[in-house]
């Protein structure tokens, strides 16, 4: 069990409910460091709920969280019971999130974007907080952006940003809901590059998204959704020599 | 005539001041009292939205004339006495405080829930989240509408005649009774919009200045 210590995430049995609707069924996955997870399946099949239960946004009704090893949530009596507002403090700095619809502050430049979170939640000073935002908007491209305001930027760019920001506090795992849904081609390779950089040093990667191409072009390791349920997980090559398969490519057109 | 209108600026310019002082007090404690009551509003504890809608049905519900009045002559009754001018910001204050609430609330439930959720993921605190994302989104949201109750409170000044205190309309009225003419009245009516005016041309500053993001 070596492999604990690169262990990024670890969802165990995790379930959730809506108003008696079960969303997710006893959900398990992990990712490790340098892994590029990405969860496919049909919008509705529960994909963005896991996330969400994964970056705190949602809480799960049992079953175990954990963000490089400390419990986001944990399983007692078949109830999640969730950490302190301290620790949860602690996991927040550990998870980085890009929106699909990216939200980034309106009224903010993309280096006041960025800088919010170091300067209020790490205590950096304004001036160590630039820099840090300067040179993660320099590994997205974005240098030249850095004081532009997100309506003057196309959706590439703000996704660039939003990704950018979401890097701010030196997270473990960076989690990015549908990252293609707003992009074109050419957009794609850029942003799977990216993926692919932070993924070589060492972060864990984990990517809901319905975008089959993608999906082969950045994953790792692919799960599938459907119906709240993880109806298949394997390797890329694995899954996707196993995708001509008619059972599975009758679900993906669903 | 402009030798009459001469003899009158002296009367109307202390009418004037006391139109400014109202109107002032009233701006700096009924915006801040605003966004308090909006965030009591919104609050998810049922007792304390409950009494803060009673509280924004009262004031709006009723005169503000009545309001000043109940205030200056009604609570010495209990035993809590105000001298005119207090009792008067006070009234002012409580009242615009909740047509103030209501407009904010309006503004901060209009903001995207991705916002909150945005900063909740970067581990912002509540308090950082509604200082520095919510409420600089709010108040340009907001702005025109805060300009609309302004305007309309340089007009509702006038209504503190009603506990004795002189302000520009009764200074006018005063001077058009004492020399059976209407041209206090119009000068009144003058300064009234000359006041306006300049709110607006404020207002307009200050949306253009809000203007550096959609």
């Amino acid at each position: 069990m070596n492999k604990v210590i690169n262990m990024m995430l670890k969802v165990n049995k995790l379930s959730k409910s809506f108003e008696r609707k079960r969303i997710l069924e006893d959900i398990s996955l992990q990712l490790e460091a340098g892994e590029v997870l990405v969860i496919i399946g049909p919008s509705g099949g529960g994909k963005t709920t896991l996330l969400r239960c994964i970056n705190g946004l949602e809480k799960s009704d049992n079953g175990t969280i954990i963000i490089d090893n400390i419990y986001l949530c944990r399983d007692h009596n078949n109830k999640s019971i969730y950490a302190s507002p301290k620790e949860m403090k602690s996991i927040r700095q550990k998870i980085g999130m890009v929106f699909q619809n990216y939200n980034l502050f309106p009224h903010m430049s993309v280096v006041e974007n960025i800088i919010e979170a170091p300067i209020n939640v790490l205590g950096l000073s304004k001036d160590d907080a630039i820099n840090r935002a300067y040179s993660l908007l320099k590994n997205v491209g974005l240098e030249d952006k850095k004081d532009s305001y997100p309506f003057q930027l196309s959706g590439g760019q703000k996704q660039r940003v939003a990704i950018a920001r979401a890097l701010c506090l030196n997270p473990k795992i960076l989690c990015l809901d549908e990252p293609t849904s707003a992009l074109d081609p050419e957009l794609r390779e850029g942003i799977a590059n990216i993926i692919g950089k932070l993924a070589d040093k060492g972060m864990g990667i984990l990517i809901i998204t319905h975008d089959m191409d993608f999906a082969k072009r950045v994953a790792t390791r692919v799960i599938s959704m459907k119906e709240g349920r993880i109806v298949k997980e394997a390797q890329k090559e694995d899954f996707f020599s196993e995708f001509e398969d008619n059972r599975v490519r009758r679900f993906m057109i669903l | 005539m402009l030798s009459y209108i001469y003899t009158l600026l002296p009367s109307i310019g202390d009418g004037l001041v006391v139109t400014l002082k109202v109107f002032a007090l009233t701006l700096v404690f009924s915006i801040p009292l605003g966004i308090i009551v909006s965030i009591l509003r919104i609050w998810n504890i049922k007792p304390i939205s409950r009494i803060t809608e009673l509280y924004v049905w009262v004031m709006r519900g009723t005169p503000l004339m009545l309001q000043v009045v109940f205030i200056f002559f009604g609570l010495p009754v209990v035993g809590i006495t105000f001298d005119r001018f207090t009792a008067v910001i006070i009234a002012f204050v409580l009242n615009y405080a909740a047509y103030f609430g209501e407009i904010f609330r309006g503004g901060i439930e209009s903001i995207d829930k991705g916002q909150y959720e945005a900063a909740k993921v970067l581990g912002l605190s509540s308090y950082r989240t509604f200082t520095r994302i919510i409420l600089p989104q709010m108040f340009k949201i907001v702005l025109p509408s805060i300009a609309n109750e302004v305007i309309t409170l340089v007009k509702d000044t006038s209504l503190v005649y009603i506990v004795g205190i002189g302000e520009l309309l009764r200074a006018g009225k005063i001077a058009s009774n004492r020399d059976a003419s209407l041209v206090p009245l119009v000068l009144v009516g003058v300064v009234y919009l000359l006041l306006t005016a300049i709110f607006t041309i404020v207002f307009n500053k200050i949306e253009k200045k809000y203007s550096y993001y959609e």
